[in-house]
């Protein structure tokens, strides 16, 4: 008990937040490929962590064992420092951890709201709700509505499809969708990929938004001055392992790149006293619009 | 960081949502707006053109005319929704239809013969679904196999001879009531009630949300946690029951279980679901549209006779309107994803 008080007093006074996820030595063999060769892993409350390395690197395996989509062979995964074992995305969705995929996972035809509930539909609470499982699209529409607007993402209607959007906007819905379920942790997996220069500023502005609302935030991305402008630490993979955890002030673009390809040696410790996040903004606690009925 | 409010390609400058529009638009918006267009103007023209068309016992036949095949577009709208299709709809149906009918023929209880039948046509519906949710085939390979492997079944197992039916619960669809002078079989009202029904779970329940999801992108529909195999074999199995309900249509119109009959039904159901603007691709359409559509089937084949023309020139205007439709499909996914 009293060491978790110290680290919640360390947590409040801004300088060594307590990590919120943690992983220790995660292991996964694909056949005889090791994508993960004994990875460890932390997050802090509150802190955007860039995760880079090269292709091949790991990154995509490590977010999945994270967000449940693979079971690791090896090693655990703490949340809140207990021992958590994810046997699929909809464990880790129910401990708090919300993905948002690559190729951007949507339906085009449905709309905005149905989007964003899709697999967690709210039914009315009266009658119709109960024996013909009726759908509060009223309470469904109007939440997503609030909860856009609090994260500054303007749309005409949460009735358009989602095919009339611009690929920005799909984005943003598809972010914002993670930002209202997930409590605790969004894992972005190149949220910018696919977007112009224009609207990949957006989402990175979004991403601060969701930072500054008390969400940490894992973002992979190949893209180095986007990392180096939103993430407070960066870990590098290499091999299947932690390289080196870097703050960007602290480091330049080639170095991070120079680490990543194997030319030099990272810094592996990443818990000295530099390498300690301090969030631009303290955690606040979740103060978005829930989308969940049972939380409101 | 700056400070302005990034506002994701707002749309406009007010950051107010909208959360309604004017009706009028949702309406021109609606996929329906086509083929009801189609259906008002083929009755009109019918109407003006002859003096049988628009009385009320053509119309009530033109709806009797519909209800097999309308019943069995109606399942096969929802396989389609979820980007499958099934070809062997129609042979499901007669294998039911022969099941039914050679039971109660027997001498078996008819209430067992109607149960009997029914379980017959979700099972096989069912074997449809399960090898394509589980093994991941395409579902027009899978349902071509189930086709001729069930018409096959249902003649061996009939020794290819038709079943006649004496009056009992297997007709009971064709009994009819008097509405305004035209006799209306009860197998419309559950016609009409299951397009109601079907209606409602698509577009009012979760079951159904998830039905447009898994055909739209079902990898978004797994990554949103829905179980998506789940979801397709549900679909067929229903799919199944309804082709059920469309056998015991069938035998109240006709008290015969033909092994060789509706043979094209599988087809015709696959028109009226496509005019109807349903997208072959999945994920968008309804079964109000398929109404409209089997109705625009029927109405042009009726409507032709009435008018003394040839009825293959129906066919040439069916296939005129399939790939007018097709085309109107492509052209508004091409202009959406753009």
């Amino acid at each position: 008990m009293s060491s978790e008080k110290t680290l919640a007093g360390a947590a409040e006074s801004g300088k060594l937040p307590a990590p919120i996820l943690e992983a220790r030595g995660l292991v996964k063999h694909y056949g005889h490929i090791t994508a993960l060769d004994g990875t460890d892993f932390d997050l802090r409350a509150g802190e955007v962590l860039g995760l880079v390395g090269d292709n091949g690197a790991g990154k995509s395996t490590l977010i999945k064992a994270l967000s449940g989509a693979i079971i690791p062979d090896a090693g655990e995964i703490l949340l809140d420092g207990q021992k958590v074992s994810f046997q699929s995305p909809h464990d880790a969705r129910v401990a708090g951890i919300e993905t948002v995929y690559q190729d951007l996972a949507v339906a085009p035809a449905l709309d905005i709201a149905s989007n964003m509930y899709l697999g967690r539909e709210v039914r009315r609470k009266d009658l119709l709700g109960v024996l013909f499982r009726k759908l509060d699209y009223g309470y469904m529409r109007e939440t997503a509505t609030r909860h856009l607007m609090e994260l500054g993402i303007g749309l005409k209607s949460v009735r358009q499809t989602m095919e009339t959007l611009s690929g920005g906007q799909r984005q943003a819905v598809a972010v914002a969708r993670a930002a209202a379920w997930g409590r605790r942790i969004i894992i972005m997996d190149e949220p910018t990929a696919a977007l112009g220069v224009r609207q990949s500023g957006q989402v990175l502005e979004l991403v601060q938004r969701i930072r500054a609302r008390g969400l940490a935030v894992v973002l992979i991305s190949h893209n180095m001055p986007q990392v180096f402008e939103v993430a407070d630490r960066i870990y590098i993979l290499r091999l299947g392992r932690r390289a080196a955890v870097l703050r960007p002030q602290d480091t330049t673009m080639a170095d991070v790149v120079s680490i990543m390809v194997g030319a030099i040696e990272g810094d592996v410790s990443g818990r000295g006293p530099g390498a300690g996040a301090t969030p631009t903004a303290a955690p606040s606690g979740y103060s978005l619009t829930s989308l969940d009925p049972h939380r409101s | 960081m700056t400070e302005q409010t990034p506002r994701l390609g707002s749309v406009d400058a007010t950051p107010a949502l909208q959360p309604g529009e004017p009706v009028w638009q949702v309406l021109l918006r609606s996929p329906v707006a086509g083929p009801l267009t189609a259906l008002l103007l083929a009755c009109l023209v019918f109407s003006l053109g002859t003096p049988t068309f628009f009385r009320t016992e053509n119309i009530s036949l033109i709806f009797q005319q519909s209800v097999v095949v309308g019943t069995l577009a109606l399942g096969q709208t929802l396989i389609i929704l979820t980007a499958g299709i099934d070809l062997a709809n129609g042979s499901i149906a007669v294998l039911g239809m022969v099941v039914m009918a050679k039971y109660a023929v027997e001498g078996g209880d008819p209430i067992v013969a109607l149960l009997l039948g029914f379980a017959v046509c979700m099972v096989m519906a069912g074997v449809s679904g399960t090898i394509v949710s589980r093994f991941n085939l395409p579902p027009f390979i899978v349902t071509l196999g189930m086709l001729t492997a069930i018409a096959a079944s249902t003649r061996l197992y009939s020794s290819s001879t038709s079943y006649t039916v004496s009056p009992s619960l297997l007709t009971w669809l064709g009994n009819s009531i008097k509405v305004g002078g035209a006799t209306v079989p009860y197998s419309i009202f559950v016609w009409l009630a299951l397009f109601a029904g079907a209606h409602y779970v698509l577009t009012q329940t979760a079951a159904g949300r998830h039905i447009f999801a898994v055909g739209d992108n079902i990898e978004a529909a797994r990554l949103a946690g829905i179980d998506v195999k789940r979801t397709l074999l549900a679909v067929y199995v229903a799919a199944g029951a309804i082709y059920a309900i469309g056998a015991w249509e069938a035998l109240g119109r006709i008290p015969v279980a033909d092994p060789n009959g509706y043979a094209t039904a599988n087809l015709n159901s696959i028109t009226a679901v496509v005019i109807g603007g349903t997208s072959l691709f999945g994920g968008r359409g309804g079964v109000f549209g398929t109404l409209i559509g089997t109705l625009i089937v029927a109405v042009l084949g009726n409507g032709l006779t009435q008018a003394g023309i040839d009825s293959l020139y129906q066919q040439v205007a069916i296939g005129i309107l399939v790939i007018v439709a097709v085309a109107v499909d492509q052209l508004v996914r091409r202009r959406r994803a753009s």
